[in-house]
């Protein structure tokens, strides 16, 4: 399938004359349209450094622009902006504002791999597109994605419990997100699910939401965990030049108190 | 496939993973009593931890790796086993991952090693226990023939479209007994399922989606993209003439059935088709009641189809 990446040519860039003749040819109109110069003076030199210092983006160098990527990507059939390939490109030259004005849309990436089995180069573009939303949210540049937000809630109960318990998880999901529970499609859901249900399977289910399961003898792989976290979120500030802050330290002292 | 596996799979390690234990109920019930049916010993991993699903990757790689680690850790080393099965996606693709990145990356066999000393259980070591799917554990332990000797109410051709996600074949590299000739499984037109289902009765439809994504990983946090995704995947298995679309995963399979709900409350799309675990079509074959096999619980409600067809 080719790749039709004409429209990355930004419409403001773009000029026609009305009416124009050249040497006696009438090129008025779209016969007469032009890229207009640019002039970038505002290379990031470090971009590609920082972002290879994130996981999942080690391999960016490697990158050799063939597409493939952008061609076999989920997100890119249904928005033809979302462009893995495009994006390393800017990366890799440093044009931080040509990627910035992108930067809304690189979290939908949805992890289906399909450019990473693609990728003739062992790019691991799945894991780019992860440390670029990274990035964006670390510099500051976006705020916390709904689907950071989802990673974190779940990793903190992983990393103190062992265990994910999906209910509490997708309750606490909500109110981070100022979402209502009370939507329309999602009551439907829990009514067709309640339908044919025997009752002790619903207490069964509603213990759980209480009493939150665990992995027995957890608690030394969790200060294991915690501290290699801890070391490697410190890394990666250093690495992008940000000062060091202890969120996720502060974060699970107040968890252990709340169990 | 070679005989050796065929007796090695009969008695596994079973890992069912956090998904099993909540929305994914009905798929944990319906292995378990397929296995039973079979004849087939799962052992559950004592005191599993969860392998890190589709999020902990991106707070740290090395520490999915590590989680997945102690899981077959505790399989190999505590227990003596050396398969470990996971009839979810996620958990399967997590453990191979693991299992890759343990035997060619030294910098996660490092990390491993050490996050293993600290937590105080001995460090998972490449190749000790070898991962399978649910998919691969019935071909192999069972295999079409076999089950073809043992099915008592047969599908009477209903017709299914197969969907196996992401997760089950992508990246390749972490899959290397895939692709390999003839018997393997395909990472790019996958088949288990459908050889296995065709041998409990079903029939099979021309179904190009297999393996396309239905946005689980942004199930919630953003369901338009997962709305759209899936209902591609709903149309495509309607367009081809299914029934029932089969799945292999909790997250697919609730993934499917949630945005199916909500294409037609939010987008006024309606489908029809219904979204059943293989275990429980499987289940169904060997004749195995609905509720032994959870179909109750599932939030597209198929009972009527199945009662319709003769199959319950
Ligand atoms: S993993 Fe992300 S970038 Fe890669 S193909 Fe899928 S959606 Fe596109
Ligand atoms: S497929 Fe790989 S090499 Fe090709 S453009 Fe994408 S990342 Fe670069």
């Amino acid at each position: 399938m080719p790749i039709h990446e004409k429209s990355l040519i930004r419409p403001e860039d773009l000029k026609t004359h009305e009416q124009l003749v050249v040497e006696g040819v009438d090129v008025s109109g779209h016969w007469s349209t032009f890229i207009q110069t640019r002039v970038i003076a505002d290379y990031n030199e470090a971009l590609e450094e920082e972002v290879a210092a994130l996981p999942g983006a080690e391999h960016i160098h490697r990158c050799w622009q063939c597409g493939s990527c952008t061609n076999a990507c989920t997100v890119n059939a249904l928005n033809p902006d979302f462009n893995p390939r495009f994006w390393i490109y800017l990366v890799r030259l440093g044009m931080q504002s040509e990627l910035l004005r992108d930067k809304d849309i690189i979290w939908q990436c949805v992890s289906c791999n399909k450019c990473t089995y693609a990728c003739p180069r062992d790019v691991n573009p799945e894991g780019v597109m992860k440390a670029l939303s990274h990035w964006l949210e670390l510099k500051g540049h976006t705020p916390k994605s709904p689907s950071m937000i989802f990673d974190e809630e779940f990793s903190e109960q992983v990393i103190r419990r062992g265990r994910i318990e999906e209910g509490r998880l997708i309750q606490r999901f909500f109110k981070r997100t100022g979402q209502t529970l009370n939507q329309e499609w999602l009551v439907e859901m829990v009514r067709r699910l309640l339908r044919h249900l025997p009752l002790a399977l619903l207490a069964r289910l509603g213990l759980a939401r209480l009493l939150a399961p665990r992995s027995r003898g957890w608690a030394a792989a969790r200060a294991a965990i915690q501290d290699y976290v801890g070391a490697q979120q410190a890394r990666q500030r250093r690495a992008l030049g940000l000062g060091e802050r202890l969120e996720t330290g502060a974060a699970d002292a107040a968890d252990t108190t709340q169990h | 496939m070679s005989d050796d596996k065929t007796d090695k799979y009969r008695r596994v390690a079973y890992y069912p993973g956090c998904a099993l234990e909540g929305t994914g109920h009905a798929y944990n019930r319906s292995t378990r009593q397929v296995g039973k049916a079979l004849g087939l010993d799962l052992v559950e991993v004592s005191d599993w931890n969860c392998c890190g699903a589709m999020e902990v990757k991106n707070i740290d790689p090395k520490i999915q790796t590590y989680l997945s680690s102690r899981v077959m850790s505790i399989a190999a080393n505590r227990m003596g086993m050396d398969v470990v099965m996971a009839p979810c996606n996620g958990c399967y693709h997590n453990l191979k991952k693991a299992e890759y990145d343990l035997a060619h990356d030294p910098a996660s066999a490092e990390v491993v090693g050490r996050l293993s000393a600290k937590a105080g259980h001995d460090a998972y070591r490449a190749g000790q226990v070898e991962t399978i799917h649910a998919l691969d554990w019935i071909k192999a332990a069972i295999g079409e023939e076999g089950l073809r000797q043992r099915v008592r109410n047969g599908l009477k051709g209903l017709r299914v479209a197969n969907y196996y996600g992401c997760m089950y074949t992508r990246p390749r590299h972490i899959f290397p007994e895939k692709d390999a000739g003839p018997g393997s499984e395909s990472t790019f037109e996958p088949h288990f399922m459908d050889d296995l289902l065709a041998a409990a009765g079903a029939l099979n439809v021309e179904f190009p989606l297999k393996t396309a994504c239905c946005g689980g990983a942004h199930t919630l946090s953003d369901s338009d993209t997962s709305t759209k995704l899936v209902l591609n995947i709903l149309r495509a298995a309607e367009t081809a003439g299914a029934e029932v679309i089969a799945t292999e995963c909790p997250t697919c399979h609730s993934g499917l059935e949630m945005h199916q709900i909500r294409a037609d409350r939010k987008f006024g799309h309606k489908t029809q088709v219904k979204i059943i675990y293989f275990t429980q079509l499987l289940g169904l074959a060997l004749g195995l009641t609905a509720r032994q096999l959870g179909l109750h619980e599932n939030v597209s409600d198929s009972l009527e189809l199945l009662a319709a067809k003769g199959l319950t």
